[in-house]
């Protein structure tokens, strides 16, 4: 599994896109940094973006490496190597090299700004682990409906219907829930509704570290009680594993059922 | 080396393998052939377990293909479509599959059988058509395996690759190897096969040297022979979905 995620690997550091990801990320934040004033509020603006953008970026990537390395799995299919190494050594190649693009692109000009001499280390190390999480989350996410999809249209206008579910449409039925049974104590409605959605999930962990839950009234006061704590900050990082896990699981059960 | 019983295999409502019997004990060439949608690429993936069956058993060398995958050290298999990683170069793809695969591969003999050289440094997605089949017959058929399968082999090659090619499956044969080739040249096969296998709607049709495929339909050449068995495959299928016309036309002969 290694040898294929290595050469993956190799094959996507050799891919413009990388490296536009990655001087992306650079570019914004050595901005954000320099021009925008300060750690805090970089980190911050940083959030919103990479909540959004990981994300998606991740999705399309996904799918996009499975359908283009296709023709290949099928050579790689037929030498003496197991199945589900192929399919695991694909993915965590697209996923570490996302991460990676992540790491170095948003963490270089920290790391030169002086981060390690902040008391800002804390959050973010968080931001940049929920970045990690979400790549390796949809990246998994898109892999399981590319293999799942042998039409190359409708596996991409699935994965980028999944991502617009979780980024936009999640939080819209979410808000309107809340309207709606606004007369009911809903505190515990909101954390279980937010695990149900990774993007969801780590805002509320980068918000709880920022320590500005209380910008979210009494609902947020009880999500500070609950995730506030180690328990609760284990859990949601549980939770986060599991959505990595769960997909991950099915690209295994997909790919030793699938024809190719 | 590989024996195959009862194999069946639909996609969807489509019955594509209405059990396969089928053996492959001697070594030599033998020809799959049959029209489009016949079912020879789904036989070949289902050896090589990239297509897995309903039902029905095949095995390699003794092995069980069913959730195995070390057999698949005894099989080389060049695809029909030859797609790499386009930023790969031609060395580091064969180096790749070295690595992956193990053993101790000879390209050398290849490469300058095929006049590879010039493009080793090149990537594989500034190739042309030609030049990537002739890179993937190098890395499918760098392994001195027990067996060799090949989808279309000729597809995209020049004349001279071609008569290269058609020499290095000589010498593989006389090494006593099992090779396995769909094409639907028949010129290739006429030259080439000691065996022919016709699939035809899921079934094997005839399997045979040539000369009695030949001798059986009574044609000069293979082509004819074929255009035969489909001819009468035809006449069947109107028999039966005529079946009174049929028989009338019969009575009516006699």
């Amino acid at each position: 599994m290694f040898k294929i995620l290595k050469y993956s690997f190799y094959d996507l550091t050799r891919s413009r896109w990388m490296y536009i990801y990655g001087a992306f990320y650079l570019l914004l934040t050595a901005s954000l940094l320099w021009l925008g004033g300060g750690l805090s509020k970089a980190i911050i603006s940083l959030m919103n973006i990479i909540l959004v953008l990981v994300p998606l970026i991740a999705t399309m990537f996904g799918v996009m490496y499975y359908y283009n390395s296709r023709e290949f799995t099928e050579l790689l299919l037929a030498q003496p190597i197991r199945r589900i190494h192929i399919f695991f050594g694909q993915y965590l190649g697209v996923a570490c090299s996302l991460a990676i693009s992540l790491l170095l692109g948003v963490g270089l000009p920290f790391v030169l700004y002086g981060v390690f001499n902040s008391p800002e280390i804390w959050n973010f190390s968080v931001l940049l682990l929920v970045g990690l999480f979400l790549s390796l989350i949809f990246s998994a996410i898109a892999f399981f409906i590319a293999l799942r999809n042998e039409n190359r249209i409708k596996g991409f206008g699935l994965a980028i219907l999944v991502w617009l579910f979780f980024a936009v449409i999640y939080d819209g039925l979410f808000l309107l829930a809340l309207s709606q049974f606004n007369d009911y104590p809903l505190e515990s409605f909101a954390i279980g509704a937010s695990l149900f959605n990774p993007i969801d999930l780590s805002r509320i962990l980068i918000l709880l570290k920022l320590d500005i839950s209380a910008l979210m009234g009494y609902t947020g006061a009880v999500i500070q009680n609950f995730m506030g704590t180690l328990l609760g900050m284990a859990c949601s990082l549980g939770v986060l594993l599991l959505w990595v896990v769960l997909p991950a699981w099915g690209i295994r059960w997909v790919a030793v059922r699938k024809d190719f | 080396m590989i024996t195959i019983e009862k194999l069946k295999k639909s996609f969807g409502s489509q019955e594509v393998l209405k059990g396969i019997n089928l053996e492959f004990q001697r070594p030599g060439i033998t020809a799959i052939l049959g029209p489009n949608g016949s079912g020879k690429t789904t036989l070949i993936k289902s050896i090589l377990g990239m297509v897995l069956p309903d039902k029905g058993r095949i095995r390699v060398g003794g092995e069980d293909v069913k959730g195995g995958w070390a057999y698949r050290r005894q099989i080389d298999y060049l695809p029909q479509i030859a797609r790499f990683p386009e930023n790969l170069t031609v060395q580091e793809l064969i180096r790749m599959i070295r690595d992956l695969r193990g053993g101790r591969p000879d390209a050398e003999h290849l490469i300058r059988r095929f006049g590879l050289g010039p493009f080793l440094g090149k990537r594989l997605g500034n190739l042309s058509g030609g030049t990537r089949q002739k890179a993937n017959i190098v890395l499918a058929l760098m392994y001195d395996s027990p067996v060799l399968i090949l989808d279309e082999p000729t597809s995209g090659l020049d004349p001279v690759a071609m008569l290269r090619l058609k020499e290095l499956l000589r010498q593989e044969k006389e090494k006593g190897k099992h090779i396995i080739v769909t094409t639907h040249i028949m010129g290739f096969v006429e030259e080439m096969a000691d065996e022919v296998v016709f699939l035809l709607e899921g079934h094997i049709h005839f399997q045979g040297g040539l000369q009695e495929l030949k001798e059986k339909y009574g044609a000069n050449s293979l082509e004819l022979a074929i255009a035969r068995i489909l001819q009468q495959e035809e006449l069947g299928f109107k028999a039966n979905g005529h079946g009174e016309k049929a028989a009338a036309l019969v009575l009516k002969a006699l």
